[in-house]
């Protein structure tokens, strides 16, 4: 499994670099996938326990208004991301200190409510966070250089590839490790986990500030691609495309998140524009569709064909 | 400072009134179906704009505005009647065996597809219409001139629901069955009982009931894009905060949630939304299974 993965990220990290240098307007869209991706795969860590957040835009938000509030600060891209990322996992080990003693829709339904608190007071308090405005972030430095616009967008591109390949390997080795067993095991039969003896609320805590961290990452490498925060990064309407990138990616695998994110963002780009009020009941019909007739998601179904044709070889 | 405390006590009441009607259905249909149905906050917002239509249709034929408080017991009856069975029977009867994480996915899912659906027939503009609270006029309550609507019929509506819910379960076969279902499934299916059928009872009048709510604020509110979310996590944490289940402890909750916010909106306005999710999480630390919930036992 391991090895064809690994070629399918190379092949997928080669057409990526590809598309973006044959269609500029593809970069904006390959680098905010590639974002979301990576928090989708903090929705894949939760979801491997059996859990399943709706309120993930809590983390995203907390990664994009880092950003916007240190960038006068602190100039450096290479800087402000781990700041995010490292913001967002404090707020996450708070909350999850909480939302890691509940279950199914207890705790479903309090990241919920986290999110659309952390929502209303980023819209309310307009003399710190200027509402639904929004923040302008200038664009930042890389490594100390001041770039151009078309460079800068390479190196976002280029950090959020690298930030992919890296965090999605260290994913893939942290769900066979010990701990990543313990978090499947929350979901088979988590009172036997208790009997051998590990913590089953201190493993999900643990993987919920993982999840929590990504999606601030997440939130930062958005706001440094768009280069504005609004409040609408906290709604639940993203916590919800979250949900659904993961679901329709499938989680079989690691690659899930990023090809359904790839995927969807494509989509997006057109149909989006097109059905504006429609939108989110194309994507429930679609999450309905998949719920109820191909569980495993788009890797799933790669995973059929490609089975399929190396039977018939 | 005393005015404005009483006029915190008469909006919170209202307020509670309202919430309590969403979160009974919400709590009603998890402890029969055991899913918590994330959709249930569109069912309120739905209700609210076809009980505004149907206000707008009577005002436009030229009826007495009299008609306009029927029309709102009317208007929840047809998004139950209609809503209810569609969404149970093609739906959720799919899911009743699948993983509690899959059964929230669904509802989310169907959430998703509802909020537009509101969007596609209502449009995003707020839509008004105050012909029931006009039609019953005011009342002095000391020195704060208060409408009868929210003074008397919220809250009364709200109590006779509590009331009757009461009675209906308790005290009428149709109620002992529901009741019997909910606490064993098993033993009452073995006894006879059409578990569907109850299910399919059960899922509409909780629709209804959110309907009901909907459309019982819609004189009071504007109807836009959102008031569905906000509900749904709002009558959630009166129902976590009750315990799942509960019925006359989501009655004490909504109350003091809605007294709580109302408190907030007069005093503290930016922090309106953070006071009900304080109360719910403050009482979760200490009693995680909510005020009046049981602990469950755990399968091994």
């Amino acid at each position: 499994m391991m090895p064809r993965a690994t070629i399918v990220a190379l092949l997928g990290t080669v057409g990526i670099l590809a598309a973006a240098a044959l269609a500029p307007w593809l970069k904006f869209v390959l680098t905010v996938a590639l974002a979301k991706g990576l928090a989708v795969m903090g929705i894949l860590l939760l979801l491997r326990a059996g859990q399943v957040s709706f309120g993930h835009a809590l983390y995203l938000s907390i990664g994009a208004y880092t950003v916007a509030f240190l960038r006068p600060a602190v100039p450096d891209l290479l800087v402000l991301l781990p700041l995010a990322a490292a913001v967002a996992l404090g707020v996450g080990l708070v909350i999850g200190l909480f939302v890691a003693r509940y279950r199914d829709i207890f705790f479903g339904m309090l990241n919920l409510a986290f999110s659309m608190v952390f929502h209303s007071l980023l819209e309310k308090l307009y003399a710190i966070t200027k509402g639904t405005d929004g923040i302008r972030v200038f664009r930042p430095t890389v490594a100390g250089f001041a770039l151009e616009r078309l460079p800068y967008e390479w190196a976002v591109l280029g950090l959020a590839l690298l930030l992919a390949l890296g965090l999605g390997w260290l994913a893939a080795r942290f769900l066979v490790s010990p701990l990543g067993q313990a978090l499947v095991a929350i979901k088979t039969r988590e009172t036997r986990l208790e009997f051998a003896g590990v913590s089953a609320r201190r493993v999900l805590l643990v993987a919920y500030a993982a999840s929590a961290a990504l999606g601030g990452l997440a939130g930062a490498l958005l706001a440094c691609t768009t280069l504005h925060v609004t409040p609408h990064l906290a709604y639940w309407t993203q916590s919800g495309e979250l949900v659904f990138i993961a679901i329709l990616g499938g989680g079989g695998s690691i690659l899930g998140p990023y090809l359904g994110s790839v995927v969807y963002e494509l989509v997006r780009v057109y149909a989006a524009a097109a059905l504006p009020d429609a939108w989110q009941m194309v994507l429930g019909a679609v999450l309905l569709g998949i719920i109820l007739f191909a569980s495993r998601g788009l890797w799933g179904l790669y995973e059929d064909l490609v089975m399929r044709g190396w039977r018939r070889a | 400072m005393a005015l404005l405390l009483l006029l915190a006590v008469l909006d919170g009441l209202a307020y509670a009134a309202q919430v309590f009607m969403v979160a009974v259905g919400l709590t009603l249909i998890f402890g029969v179906l055991r899913v918590l149905n994330v959709a249930h906050g569109s069912f309120f917002a739905i209700g609210g704009y076809v009980a505004a239509s149907l206000g707008a249709a009577i005002a436009a034929a030229g009826f007495s505005s009299a008609l306009a408080l029927p029309a709102l017991l009317l208007a929840s009856a047809i998004v139950g009647a209609l809503l209810g069975p569609l969404i149970e029977r093609l739906i959720l009867a799919r899911i009743y065996d699948k993983e509690q994480v899959l059964q929230l996915l669904v509802t989310f899912a169907l959430f998703m597809i509802l909020e537009d659906v509101q969007k596609l027939i209502w449009g995003v503009q707020p839509i008004f219409q105050d012909a029931p609270v006009r039609s019953l006029g005011q009342v002095a309550v000391g020195d704060i001139v208060y409408t009868v609507y929210q003074l008397y019929l919220l809250p009364g509506v709200a109590l006779a629901v509590l009331v009757g819910l009461m009675w209906f379960l308790r005290r009428t076969l149709t109620g002992r069955v529901i009741v019997a279902v909910t606490e064993d499934r098993e033993a009452a299916t073995a006894l006879g009982i059409d578990a569907d059928r109850v299910y399919l009872f059960t899922f509409t009048f909780g629709v209804a009931l959110a309907a009901l709510g909907g459309a019982l604020a819609s004189p009071t509110t504007s109807l836009v894009p959102g008031i569905g979310v906000n509900m749904i996590v709002l009558s959630f944490a009166v129902v976590a905060t009750a315990g799942l289940g509960q019925i006359e402890g989501a009655a004490l909750t909504a109350l003091l949630i809605g007294l709580g916010r109302s408190v907030a909106v007069y005093f503290a306005p930016e922090f309106e939304v953070v006071i009900p999710y304080l109360i719910m999480v403050a009482v979760l630390l200490v009693r995680p299974h909510g005020l009046f919930g049981r602990p469950q036992l755990r399968r091994v």
